[in-house]
């Protein structure tokens, strides 16, 4: 493995795993305050068991997110100097405030896990509300830095040289909207399918079923509302790139030459050599009708971009397929579940109903690392699109293909520890709680 | 003037890192150097009185690197790319430390596997300040080299040197000594305190013995530490004051007076810190070539100074009111199991 790449796979596994946590550490809450609240509220029992669970994982999601985001404001510089030597100043504005938000996040949630029976209750739950909206904050803030690597904006760029820098305008590049949006979304979706899928699998193996009913409910509602939006989000996302990265569009859509009534491809094989997609569904003018509302419409394809600035295809290709296809599986059940809570109550409590869900406890998270992939890998051969190139920024220093190495390694190990210790806490469940096991 | 704020703002993140993120660190320290029978107590008096600011601690790490990669981005690339391997190797501690805290407290059974946590942590708590001092005495040794042609001279005798590995082991040595000040004042019991006073000794002996190392190998390495620390007033000063309430703090933690001995020890890390700053301010690195990477020639467009300004003084409205409360709202607890 060659250096460029090691630092490129060393930087997709840290932000691959760092996504999982964060989306976690943002998300889960809201969980919980939607359960302290209806603790506060009713005064049942499993509601306060419940919050006290989640925010367990929520302290050991945090303090995983929290190092792994310490982590990466390290690798950005330890493998790619030469970008952060000039980007640095430019996009650095979102992580400047991003601090502060993360900061408030600690502090907060230092309120929320110590403060049971220290403050004034109502008081203790806003910590907690506090915790969520802080996390979304800094979410936000970290992918409008992202989005900047994708619509570069707030400099002029002349003979290798950046002038006239204004980080303002620079975090507020065209993509950040659109970008945070869906990644936002994204957690919602993923976290909540994650978590209700865990407990619906405690309550199909009948422990705790009060407990985890609950549980499963909040978790439930978060992700199928979120589900139902993706799509919608995910539609002004297209658009957007399909605007300021064609190259981009062109490979997650496998779309090689420009054309009018342009197809949409599903699935497939792309074979990048004769420039053609193999065993693929093709519906004619729906790309063309997607992107510009006229089933007539010229689409660029990859012909259009110089060869050496096409990303790869294969891979953005399938991450692409992969992420729309668990996003449409996601917005069928919670179609089915929306339907269950309005007509069929009954189905909450059948079993075809809670396997469908555990069914569902990946989905999120695989199509959140697929859509990464698709940004990330979509965006190649460019670190800032068109202005500087991966290639360019990475460090000088040779043998990083053992950092890689141990990096993989520390991940790896972290995220066995992680699952370990999450299914103790879940097995603990009815020693460490006073549980009403009556339905 | 931004810029003289945001610099402002590194150096008070930097102190506070060392002050707070030390003692924690400290902590962890000391239950390395307690025999196997007292690191269970140890433990919950540590848990109790750095618990709840725990993840904050560690947040002024961020906010200086965030400082530096914004404000600053020549010195945080050089250092990114020369102490490649020192950093690594802290995040590695970082990493480890951070997750087997949580871990310890937090994994539903208590088995065994707390034995690997505790091991992990404590390690973690000596070798993640040993390589932050490391790079800090890295950066003003003289050693990076910016020209060098091969990977040994790039990458390694940068920092691996008796003078860089000095600073890192007395960067240990303060830390365990400012947990072992913060927590005679936080246990009641007399032994206890009488074996938090025993570290604070043991600590500052080894604070002595490694700045004698510092100077010895900073006269062997050519580096004029002595100029710095006596040759302007300013340092002169800060090393006085600093060493006088050394002596201060020690009389106070015989007086058993709680709040001044917390704060000669914070005062003392300031003048500490000012002393070694201000002698080569507002150069951050010298390397080997004799150049210096300092923060005006470093400093990214004003634009970008001006908005990193604004965004840490708005930050700050929110930040320290908050910590100040969560601090003084969070009293010890010394009987109560922790949620």
């Amino acid at each position: 493995m060659d250096n460029f790449l090691a630092a490129r796979s060393q930087m997709a596994l840290s932000l691959g795993f760092h996504i999982i946590f964060s989306c976690i550490g943002m998300v889960m809450p809201f969980f919980m305050a939607v359960s302290h609240f209806m603790w506060l509220r009713t005064g049942n029992e499993n509601y306060k068991n419940v919050t006290k669970a989640w925010s367990k994982g929520v302290a050991i999601f945090f303090a995983t997110g929290a190092v792994s985001g310490t982590v990466l404001s390290f690798e950005l510089g330890l493998l790619w100097p030469e970008f952060m030597k000039h980007a640095g100043p430019i996009f650095g504005m979102p992580f400047s405030l991003e601090g502060t938000a993360f900061f408030i996040e600690a502090i907060a949630l230092g309120f929320f896990l110590y403060g049971w029976g220290r403050f004034n209750k109502w008081f203790h739950w806003f910590t907690g509300v506090i915790v969520g909206l802080s996390g979304i904050i800094s979410g936000i803030l970290v992918v409008a830095a992202n989005s900047w690597m994708n619509s570069p904006a707030g400099f002029d760029y002349a003979n290798g040289k950046y002038t006239n820098i204004d980080p303002i305008a620079a975090m507020f590049n065209k993509a950040w909207f659109s970008q945070s949006l869906h990644m936002t979304i994204a957690a919602f979706a993923a976290t909540g399918f994650a978590v209700a899928g865990i407990h619906a699998l405690m309550i199909l193996r009948k422990t705790n079923i009060g407990f985890h009913s609950i549980a499963f409910k909040i978790a439930a509602v978060f992700a199928i509302i979120a589900a139902v939006l993706q799509p919608l989000s995910g539609d002004i996302s297209a658009k957007f790139v399909a605007k300021t990265q064609p190259a981009k569009l062109a490979a997650m859509e496998a779309h090689f030459n420009t054309e009018r009534n342009a197809p949409l491809i599903i699935g497939g094989i792309p074979d990048e050599k004769n420039k053609k997609v193999d065993y693929a569904v093709k519906l004619p003018g729906m790309l063309s009708l997607m992107i510009n509302g006229d089933t007539n419409s010229e689409v660029k394809g990859l012909d259009a971009i110089v060869v050496n600035d096409q990303p790869p295809v294969s891979v953005v290709h399938y991450a692409f397929q992969i992420m729309v296809a668990l996003g449409m599986l996601m917005l069928g059940i919670s179609l089915l579940s929306f339907i269950a809570l309005l007509r069929k109550r009954a189905w909450f409590k059948q079993r075809w109903f809670l396997k469908l869900f555990v069914f569902a406890t990946p989905l999120g998270f695989i199509a959140v690392e697929a859509g990464w992939t698709v940004t990330e890998v979509g965006r190649q051969p460019w670190i800032i699109q068109g202005i500087m190139r991966t290639a360019d920024a990475v460090t000088p220093m040779p043998g990083i293909v053992y950092s890689f190495y141990l990096f993989t390694a520390v991940y790896v190990s972290l995220a066995i520890a992680v699952v370990f210790l999450l299914n103790r806490q879940i097995r603990m469940v009815p020693e460490i709680y006073d549980i009403n096991t009556k339905y | 003037m931004m810029l003289y704020i945001v610099i402002g703002f590194l150096w008070v993140s930097m102190l506070i890192y060392v002050l707070m993120g030390g003692a924690d660190f400290g902590a962890g320290i000391l239950e390395l150097f307690t025999s196997e029978n007292n690191r269970s107590k140890i433990r919950t008096t540590t848990y109790n009185a750095m618990g709840p600011i725990w993840e904050a601690n560690h947040m002024w790490l961020i906010i200086a690197v965030v400082i530096l990669f914004v404000g600053f981005p020549g010195i945080y690339t050089t250092v990114s790319v020369y102490m490649h391997i020192p950093l690594v190797i802290m995040l590695m501690g970082i990493i480890a430390r951070g997750t087997a805290f949580t871990f310890r407290h937090y994994d539903a059974v208590k088995d065994n596997m707390q034995q690997l946590y505790n091991r992990i942590y404590v390690y973690s708590s000596f070798i993640t300040p040993l390589f932050l001092g490391v790079i800090a005495g890295s950066a003003v040794s003289r050693q990076i080299d910016t020209d060098a042609s091969t990977f040994a001279s790039a990458y390694i005798l940068g920092w691996f040197n008796w003078f860089s590995f000095s600073v890192g082991f007395f960067t240990v040595a303060i830390c365990g000594f400012l947990a072992a000040v913060y927590l005679i004042g936080d246990v009641k019991d007399l032994t206890d305190k009488k074996r938090y006073i025993r570290k604070a000794k043991m600590m500052n002996g080894a604070m002595a013995f490694w700045i004698i190392m510092i100077f010895w190998f900073s006269y062997k390495g050519d580096i004029p530490l002595f100029n710095w620390l006596f040759g302007n007033f300013i340092s002169v000063a800060t090393t006085v004051t600093g060493l006088l309430s050394l002596i201060l703090l020690w009389i106070a933690i015989y007086r058993n007076n709680i709040k001044r001995m917390r704060f000669y020890a914070g005062f003392m890390t300031m003048m500490l810190l000012i002393a070694v700053t201000y002698s080569h301010y507002p150069n951050i690195i010298l390397l080997k070539n004799g150049a210096h990477l300092s923060l005006f020639g470093t400093k990214g467009p004003d634009k970008t100074i001006n908005s990193l300004g604004i965004a840490l003084l708005a930050g700050s409205l929110f930040i320290v009111p908050s910590l100040v409360y969560l601090i003084y709202s969070t009293p010890k607890k010394t009987d109560r199991e922790v949620q």
